[in-house]
């Protein structure tokens, strides 16, 4: 463990200093204000680590996009164990997911706005929106692909229905689920900048477009590491906890 | 005890798997079917053991109509069985655990068990971590922990390398004797069936049924593999399912 994390660490290291590297030169050879080199930027950004007005902004992103995370996966998984386990809930659920899964859910925000206001709800419910669909078709398909010799299993040690969903389908579809969230983390955030960059005065992404605006571009750096940093957590923390869950996972070949 | 009076079952495209088969194990009896692989064997354990319905025909275990899974009868699938999310020794204990049982007192039984059988020591592991051999012997402990009065097995052995294969089938054996758990082993080897089987019942035909039936009176003894009586009857079971196959 302290080994892994120890390479983690590196490897996160080498990555941050070949970044750098093609920064320096993109930014040289550019020669553009808005990208300024890299350790200017990242000077900047370690010493707005030392102060509160980051960490408010960080912790505004940070609940909304962890929230609705957190939101998406306690709606969907349930759902989507359900209709991957049930035939008759997937009759019934199915053509609404089917015919809906396509529309981009982020053209709903303006009915949202008006609906939940301005605050954060609005802003949290499109996260678990988009990600609430990738978390619950992935675990319903995740459910399908359960091979029928674990079921019978079950059912052969005098398992019933709900035995099954159980010992069977809930622990089958958890990698599924873990996985649609893992992945779930960059395009949450990628809508998170989105809601953020209007109708609010805290998060990340408004700090980004704020500085954008000033033309302040060392500045909106710091709101894109800190975006970067917090969608890299976010994987993290969503990884952690689906090999802690999952530990069978790593265990062999099947 | 067990009894299959002319089951018939189809595939759901109508065609049948199995034809008018019938069969009978006595308590302190020993059944092995053989057949090639694809014929029925696996659909014939599911209709004994209660998976599986037939179309007509009726599976009786001492003398009530097997309706479905039942606390008195085991059966380990192909590839074990083993649910690859639960530890070695959940996944033992999971009968008793729909069963009711409370945790203490499943969790010894289990322990217990994959002792007899020769495994402690891994009860914490996954079952992807297990050799073949161990996967086997949780599986055995998985049918016996529930004292069942009838075991049945699907091809249990037919994955093993040679060695680990004759191991097991003596370990069955032992627990067999110790037991005297009568039970039903479906197999396409005809040594395993000779070795393990106090009768053996050879399917053949599509849709498959009974073609022959063989009294092995030498069952029973560890070290039959090396007798004549053995090889006899291994060489008359062969010259059988030739004609037949």
């Amino acid at each position: 463990m302290v080994s892994g994390l120890a390479r983690k660490a590196l490897s996160y290291g080498l990555v941050v200093l070949v970044l750098g590297l093609l920064w320096q030169v993109l930014s040289a050879s550019l020669g553009s204000a808005v990208l300024p080199p890299p350790l200017e930027a990242g000077g900047a950004f370690l010493r707005a680590l030392g102060t509160t007005e980051f960490w408010c902004h960080f912790w505004a992103s940070f609940v909304r996009a962890g929230l609705g995370m957190l939101l998406a996966f306690a709606l969907a998984f349930p759902l989507g164990l359900v209709m991957g386990g049930s035939r008759r809930a997937d009759a019934l659920l199915g053509p609404f997911v089917l015919l809906t899964y396509p529309v981009p859910k982020i053209v709903l925000l303006p009915v949202l706005l008006v609906l939940l206001g301005l605050g954060d709800a609005a802003k949290i419910a499109i996260i678990v929106l988009i990600l609430g669909y990738q978390v619950l078709v992935t675990t319903r398909d995740g459910v399908r692909s359960v091979h029928p010799k674990y079921v019978d299993s079950v059912r052969s040690l005098g398992g019933g229905r709900l035995d099954i969903l159980l010992e069977v389908l809930l622990p089958a579809a958890l990698p599924h689920g873990f996985t649609a969230l893992r992945l779930g983390t960059g395009v949450s955030v990628a809508v998170l900048f989105f809601v953020e960059s209007f109708a609010t005065t805290s998060g990340l992404g408004y700090c980004i477009m704020d500085a954008w605006g000033r033309m302040d571009y060392v500045a909106m750096f710091t709101g894109i590491l800190g975006m970067s940093v917090m969608g890299a957590a976010l994987y993290e923390a969503a990884d952690l906890l689906e090999r802690r869950v999952c530990a069978w996972m790593r265990a062999g070949r099947r | 005890m067990l009894e299959a009076l002319g089951i018939r079952k189809a595939y759901r495209s109508g065609e049948d798997i199995l034809s008018d088969v019938s069969l009978t194990l006595a308590e302190n009896e020993t059944l092995a079917v053989v057949g090639p692989s694809g014929c029925g064997k696996t659909t014939l354990l599911y209709l004994l053991c209660g998976l599986a319905r037939p179309d007509s025909g009726r599976v009786l275990l001492d003398g009530a109509p097997v309706v479905g899974p039942n606390p008195d009868m085991s059966i380990i699938l192909q590839d074990y069985g083993l649910l690859p999310w639960k530890s070695v020794i959940e996944n033992v204990a999971l009968g008793l655990k729909l069963r009711g049982m409370p945790q203490f007192e499943r969790l010894k039984l289990a322990r217990e068990q994959l002792a007899e059988l020769g495994i402690s020591g891994r009860d914490r592991d996954w079952p992807g971590r297990l050799s073949g051999g161990e996967k086997q012997r949780v599986a055995i402990a998985r049918a016996f922990v529930g004292r069942p009065r009838l075991l049945l097995m699907d091809e249990p052995f037919s994955s093993l390398d040679a060695l680990t294969r004759e191991k097991l089938q003596h370990t069955l054996l032992d627990v067999w004797s110790r037991r005297r758990v009568p039970y039903v082993l479906v197999t396409h080897s005809l040594e395993e069936a000779v070795f393990l089987g106090r009768r053996i019942l050879v399917l053949a035909g599509r849709p498959a049924g009974v073609a022959a039936s063989f009294d092995n009176p030498g069952f029973g003894d560890g070290r039959y593999r090396e007798r004549d009586d053995y090889f006899e009857l291994v060489r008359r079971l062969r010259r059988s399912v030739e004609d037949l196959w």
